[in-house]
């Protein structure tokens, strides 16, 4: 058994230590937002938290984050209140939607690393999620935005 | 009329929510808290006017999108028709995809599809009528209920106004149900317009910043297992014999089973499909395409470009005015094959029942999937449910005329006799098949003194398409398979010459082609408009002013070039070391006009900005318009700098996103968006993007280097 805390919730999951965590996040926690794109951290769309700093679900087996926090795009707020989700909706970023869960969560750790981001802070911390919608520019408008949104909350 | 009480579609989806799914329905499956949610409803909580909008007595509007959502927008643009002439309360709008139905045929054809970037335009009006009608039922059963005469009554923003009393369309439910509503009315003056032609947010927005949109990937319900399929490394290969002992000894698969297009193996989860995958043992009939290598095909097209082929359109005499040309010109362009490398793997999920069967997928082709499902099954087509998800990218390989992925997926879950997600890994969406066709084009064009065309003769040769395929008949006259040449064929350079010929070879190679995004066009503007800047060059001109010329009497055509020109500053100095390119393509009735401003950086192109300008007629959604602007340059920029699908061996030689490359952020390029204001009827807008900006980087590159490249993808240069 390898416990995990995903989303503040301390859960014991029966499965073998080197399952990749995002197969253990989607298929047996049944948490869907966290997406398979290419299974070998090359398109970023499995990005977590762990403790924290970003990580790419995919490639992570599960026993290498066992005890330790993990959060998912559905642990990030409970009402997409956090400014990186509420710049997102304010800069219309999404297209298919299906790499944004990714995007939001590398956006939401280089925030929390440099709340004041440069574009090449941006080029460095998001030039592993691929988009094929190509919503790159609004991915890089709204991470600004997040920056402005969080200094005037306070929250990262 | 349809009420929430009829036997009409609404029912079906009550039947769903209570019947033998009724535990599946509302336990993971997405759309089940509506499902759930109307089977709770009292009996006329909702009306239903027509087949592509629901009025709650909540006042909710529910739109039924007859067309897929795969990032283009419609779940917004498609809404924002019926909201325009409802005058609904935009706030108060849900959308859902609509159920697999002859309701939701597309206009004039006898499916349900999403594609060649028709969804706007053709549902301009059908959705306009679907809001006008259902506000002329609820003026109806407002009239009724005030007690005034319908004349007297006008709407606003969710509600039916008569004098000082005003009436909330969610409670006119009830009368409504009880009336019918025309079948046509006069719609809105466009001065009267509140929504189209104004910047919208999109409404999927919610769902996809939080991780609840579901997808097919997403579907999750108690019971179902997930299958990864092995299919033969070669196309048309088959299976030989195989051993699934130690496949079956992975803690977690279930079962191992044989059908047409390999082994599934059929687990608990993904993963343990996948290593279950990764054990067995199968020797493959390699079959007749073992010898597949892209060096020998690419000899093998030059040659055909050296015969004559099927004429796709002629004028004059092209042999005898180029003979007589003052200059000729000639030259060999060549584009790879490409995959579509959606963001979301292929996958779709079954559940077949003894006179039911459920399939949730991302899928652009709803009645091919449902047609195809039904076969397999013996079930009727009627009796197929197909559940559309939110597509997670599909630029045309969600719309196989095969139904490859649906059919595998229902022979799955057949031969597993249990309810089966098939998920493809990202090397099997990679290695899979359906690519964008390689294309060969050689041209030779004659110019006058003036450095003007006079002679063009264009031979085109790349696999068909549409041959072999339900479309065929329809799509293919005369032996020229449309998709082939559009953009070629009918190019105002070409068809404003008085000596032109165009032709085609459409040999076969045993590779599974496929549309992809802007089809034809995804290669015709490149050729096209590198070659006129070829000529540009040759006669000594500006690239603009070249095309000015030649486009005089093309006046959108012209526009938008003008437009793009004028906002890149088109003519004023560069820093050192920078240089632009532009192009304009026409493609799925609209103008696309794109200038590239690029500097080469450690051996490779940097695109440092794009500017687009667009004339797509009526702009329903300039927002919409400018995200898909912008996606088209990026889907075009990643297969003009990286892509290419390569055979050795008849194995396919690229596998992932390290070696399939897209675009990414550190390469993404400033792109600004100007819209031309037009009142001309709607075009299309999601692959318009795509064709001009692979020549607009060639021809900057040209102008940097005084390299001319005729292939793609560009190659690195120094």
């Amino acid at each position: 058994m390898i416990s995990l805390t995903i989303n503040g919730k301390t859960q014991q999951f029966d499965v073998p230590d080197d399952m990749p965590l995002l197969w253990v996040i989607r298929d047996i926690a049944g948490l869907t937002g966290t997406k398979f794109g290419c299974g070998m951290a090359q398109c970023g769309a499995c990005t977590v938290h762990i403790d924290g700093a970003p990580l790419r679900a995919c490639v992570m087996p599960v026993g290498a984050a066992a005890g330790k926090s993990i959060t998912t795009i559905e642990g990030l707020s409970a009402d997409a209140s956090h400014p990186v989700q509420r710049a997102w909706a304010e800069l219309d970023v999404v297209q298919c939607g299906y790499c944004q869960s990714g995007q939001i969560m590398s956006a939401v750790a280089l925030l929390k690393a440099k709340p004041a981001p440069t574009d090449a802070d941006i080029d460095a911390a998001l030039s592993g999620n691929i988009c094929r919608c190509g919503t790159y520019q609004r991915v890089r408008a709204a991470v600004h935005r997040a920056a402005e949104l969080a200094k005037g909350s306070g929250q990262t | 009329m349809k009420t929430s009480t009829d036997s009409s579609r609404r029912d079906f989806l009550r039947a769903t929510a209570l019947g033998g799914g009724a535990l599946v329905v509302s336990f993971f499956v997405p759309g089940a808290h509506r499902l759930a949610q109307a089977a709770a409803e009292p009996a006329a909580a909702s009306v239903a006017p027509n087949a592509f909008l629901r009025i709650g007595a909540d006042d909710r509007i529910t739109v039924l999108l007859a067309h897929s959502e795969m990032g283009q927008g419609i779940w917004t643009a498609l809404p924002m028709l019926i909201a325009e002439e409802l005058d609904a309360d935009w706030s108060r709008i849900s959308v859902e995809h609509a159920p697999a139905a002859p309701d939701y045929f597309a206009q004039g054809m006898p499916m349900q599809f999403t594609g060649g970037s028709m969804s706007t335009w053709t549902e301009f009006e059908r959705y306009r009528q679907a809001g006008a009608t259902a506000r002329a039922l609820l003026i109806q059963a407002a009239a009724k209920q005030l007690g005034v005469k319908a004349t007297a009554c006008r709407t606003e923003n969710g509600s039916v106004i008569a004098g000082d009393k005003r009436v909330r369309y969610g409670e006119l439910v009830g009368i409504a149900a009880k009336l019918t509503a025309p079948k046509t009315v006069a719609l809105k003056d466009p001065k009267d317009w509140k929504l189209i032609g104004k910047p919208t947010r999109r409404l999927d927005t919610p769902e996809k910043i939080d991780g609840s949109a579901k997808f097919g990937m997403d579907v999750q319900f108690e019971g179902l297992l997930t299958a990864v399929v092995a299919r033969a490394p070669v196309f048309g290969g088959s299976v030989a014999s195989f051993d699934a002992s130690a496949a079956k000894q992975i803690p977690g698969v279930r079962d191992v089973v044989q059908v047409p297009s390999g082994i599934a193996v059929v687990a608990d989860h993904f993963w343990a499909a996948k290593r279950g995958r990764d054990a067995l043992r199968i020797e493959w009939n390699l079959g007749p395409n073992a010898g597949l290598d892209s060096a020998s095909l690419r000899e093998e097209f030059s040659k055909y470009a050296a015969s004559e082929g099927t004429v796709a359109s002629q004028a004059g005499d092209a042999t005898a005015a180029l003979s007589k040309a003052a200059k000729r010109i000639e030259a060999e362009y060549a584009v790879p094959y490409l995959a579509h490398a959606p963001m979301e793997p292929l996958n779709c999920t079954v559940k077949i029942d003894k006179d039911l069967c459920e399939v949730w997928t991302g899928t652009q082709f709803q009645t091919l999937e449902q047609a195809t499902a039904a076969r397999i099954t013996g079930l009727k087509p009627e009796q197929v449910k197909i559940y559309t998800m939110f597509l997670g990218g599909g630029f045309g390989r969600r719309a196989t005329p095969t139904s490859d992925f649906v059919s595998e997926a229902v022979e799955v879950a057949k031969a597993a006799g249990k309810p089966v997600k098939t998920v493809w890994t990202r090397e099997d969406d990679i290695r899979g098949g359906y690519y964008r066709p390689a294309f060969v084009h050689k041209v030779e064009v004659g110019l006058d003194e003036a450095g003007q065309p006079v002679a063009w003769q264009h031979r085109i040769v790349g696999q068909s398409i549409i041959g072999g395929t339900p479309f065929a008949a329809m799509m293919i006259k005369n032996g020229i398979d449309a998709t082939s040449v559009e953009g070629v064929a009918d190019s105002p350079y070409v068809k404003d010459i008085a000596d032109h010929r165009v032709d085609l070879h459409s040999p076969e190679t045993g590779v599974p082609v496929l549309w992809l995004r802007s089809v034809g066009h995804s290669h015709t503007g490149f050729v096209m408009e590198s070659l006129i800047d070829e000529l540009a060059h040759a006669a000594g001109k500006d690239p603009l002013a070249f095309r000015q010329g030649l486009l005089s009497k093309h006046a959108r055509h012209l526009g938008v070039l003008n437009l793009a020109a004028e906002k890149a500053g088109w003519g004023t100095p560069l820093p050192a070391g920078r240089a632009r390119g532009i192009a304009v393509h026409e493609s799925f009735a609209s103008y696309a006009a794109q200038v590239a401003e690029i500097s080469i950086e450690n051996g490779a192109i940097r695109v440092h900005r794009v500017t687009c300008a667009i004339d797509c007629g009526i702009a329903v959604n300039p927002a919409g318009i400018a995200a898909q602007m912008e996606s088209g340059v990026v889907f075009g920029l990643s297969a003009a700098l990286f892509g290419k699908i390569e055979f050795k061996e008849g194995r396919v030689q690229e596998s992932n996103y390290h070696d399939y490359r897209v675009l990414r952020m550190n390469q993404m390029p400033q792109i600004d968006v100007h819209i031309v204001p037009s009142t001309d009827k709607p075009g299309g807008i999601g692959e318009v993007g795509v064709p001009p900006i692979a020549a607009a980087l060639a021809n900057a590159v040209f102008a940097l280097t005084g390299q001319r490249q005729r292939e793609l993808p560009l190659r690195a240069t120094s």
